[in-house]
């Protein structure tokens, strides 16, 4: 009897130590074993909050971890050299970013362009049989260019070029060229992507620049004199570069004209039209010739009115029939 | 909406000059108030200084039109006459051109005019001059460009083409959307 008294007295004194695995709750928490993580959605006790704060949370905090940890206890464990192990479930919970979504890389020139115009990239195969050389050669790279080599050993001289001209080297060059505009379009469009205002180049070359760099190119070139171009002549159609007002002090730009009182306005078109009046030619052949035709005109009208009453009837009388043949010998027609 | 540029004007001025010569002045210099013109859009517009001043108090993307249209500029800096400039053309014409009756139709309808229509013809026109196209009885129909001078007229066939086709009034049904 005295057993059984002191190991109830024992685990009261225990139970009194540890508080209880199981904690009522009115609305059941929100699991999320995978992370550890639950979530309490019951209302918080304000009363308690306001005597004491830290006890409150505390005992809170326990009770919640409790429900976890039973939630933990449910899953099937394993035993790994002597402890107790659990395989957490994945994760269901999804956590925010802690920083922004990083934004799309902006887009090159020719990438912008094929997508406006709905280019899409084909795949090419990286080997292709070559039926010449008899063997698969690369897309890229030394084995190409070796075959490259191998392939045109020799090449024709075109027609209207000079013979005496290296081929090879022409082809090199051009290569050169190609190679060295690929790398200023690409460093171009790192430019551009990074917002970096770039200084001009002019012109590079002329085989690779395109009309609206030549134009640009005629257009800073014909403001380059010491009196910016103002007494540089142009051709009938020319037509000025846009956007390079900036460096082109004597460019007129598109610019709305300041208003004016109406008085001046009327003026200004009356110079105008008075240049216009002006210029015109005062002597005008042709119309002058047409006045001269049209004057003659109407006094041959006038005098045939004048003179058909008296001088037409001796006119009718002479020569008004046709001369008949056999009569004069001078008149008519000669029959063979 | 704005002013002409000195290079426009001038263009204008070259082509209304082959319609109603020197009588442009008259245009400018009125006694009944300022004109001036304005574009909007490459359109030409003849405004009094009056209604100019109200026209100024509606926005840019809300004004579609003012005054009356004498033209548009093309892509290619040239200026093309409107039908709707007619009401000032007419008056003020240096060369005219009559219409016969029968004719008159078949020139509302965007045709050239043929000798066999020409009713009248003033005296001392240009070849290549703007003419306006009237009826027999004096109501404006429109305005071309004199294919042959008068003294040309005379002495060709019925069915020369004697003046270019321009501008009709048959525009106001045939091209309704477009005038402005």
């Amino acid at each position: 009897m005295d057993i059984v008294a002191e190991v109830l007295k024992k685990s009261a004194e225990t139970a009194e130590k540890y508080k209880p695995i199981t904690v009522t709750k009115h609305l059941d928490l929100e699991y999320d074993v995978g992370s550890l993580l639950a979530v309490d959605k019951n209302e918080l006790d304000t009363k308690a909050i306001n005597k004491n704060k830290n006890d409150y949370l505390l005992s809170l905090t326990r009770d919640n971890v409790q429900l976890l940890l039973n939630k933990v206890w449910d899953l099937p464990t394993e035993r790994v050299d002597e402890t107790v192990v659990v395989r957490l479930p994945p994760s269901t919970f999804v956590l925010p970013r802690s920083k922004p979504v990083p934004r799309p890389k902006p887009l090159t020139k020719w990438q912008q362009f094929a997508l406006e115009k709905g280019i899409k990239k084909k795949k090419k195969p990286k080997l292709s049989w070559d039926e010449r050389l008899k063997k698969w050669v690369p897309l890229y790279g030394f084995k190409r260019s070796i075959a490259e080599k191998e392939k045109d050993w020799v090449i024709e001289v075109p027609q209207n070029a000079d013979p005496f001209e290296d081929q090879f080297e022409k082809r090199k060059i051009a290569k050169q060229e190609r190679v060295a505009k690929n790398e200023l379009q690409r460093l171009h469009n790192i430019a551009k992507a990074q917002n970096i205002k770039i200084p001009r180049t002019g012109l590079l070359n002329p085989d690779v620049s395109s009309s609206k760099d030549l134009q640009a190119a005629v257009t800073v070139a014909r403001s380059s004199t010491a009196s910016l171009g103002k007494f540089q002549d142009k051709l009938p159609k020319e037509k000025e570069a846009r956007g390079i007002s900036a460096i082109t002090p004597g460019a007129s730009r598109k610019r709305k004209l300041p208003p004016v009182p109406a008085t001046q306005e009327k003026e200004e078109n009356l110079a105008v039209l008075n240049s216009i009046l002006n210029k015109k030619p005062k002597l005008d052949i042709e119309k002058a010739v047409n006045r001269q035709i049209n004057q003659e005109e109407t006094e041959r009208s006038t005098e045939k009115k004048t003179r058909k009453p008296g001088g037409n009837k001796i006119n009718k009388s002479k020569g008004g029939k046709k001369p008949k043949s056999g009569k004069g010998k001078s008149a008519g027609r000669k029959r063979r | 909406m704005k002013r002409l540029s000195e290079e426009r004007t001038k263009i204008l001025f070259e082509k209304l000059c082959k319609y109603i010569g020197s009588n442009i002045k008259l245009l400018i210099e009125r006694p009944d108030g300022i004109y001036c013109f304005r574009e909007k859009k490459d359109r030409v517009f003849y405004v009094s200084e009056k209604v100019l001043k109200l026209a100024e108090t509606v926005g840019p993307d809300h004004l579609i039109s003012l005054g009356t249209c004498f033209g548009k500029f093309t892509k290619s800096n040239k200026f093309r006459l409107n039908i709707t400039a007619l009401n000032y053309l007419a008056p003020y014409a240096q060369c005219k051109i009559w219409l016969k009756p029968s004719a008159e139709q078949q020139f509302l309808y965007g045709h050239h005019i043929k000798k066999s229509g020409l009713g009248r013809i003033s005296e001392s026109t240009e070849k290549y001059q703007g003419v306006v196209i009237f009826s027999m009885s004096d109501i404006p129909l429109g305005f071309g460009v004199a294919a042959k001078s008068t003294a040309e007229c005379k002495h060709s066939d019925p069915l020369a083409i004697v003046c270019f086709h321009q501008a009709d009034i048959g525009e106001y049904i045939r091209a309704e959307e477009d005038l402005l």
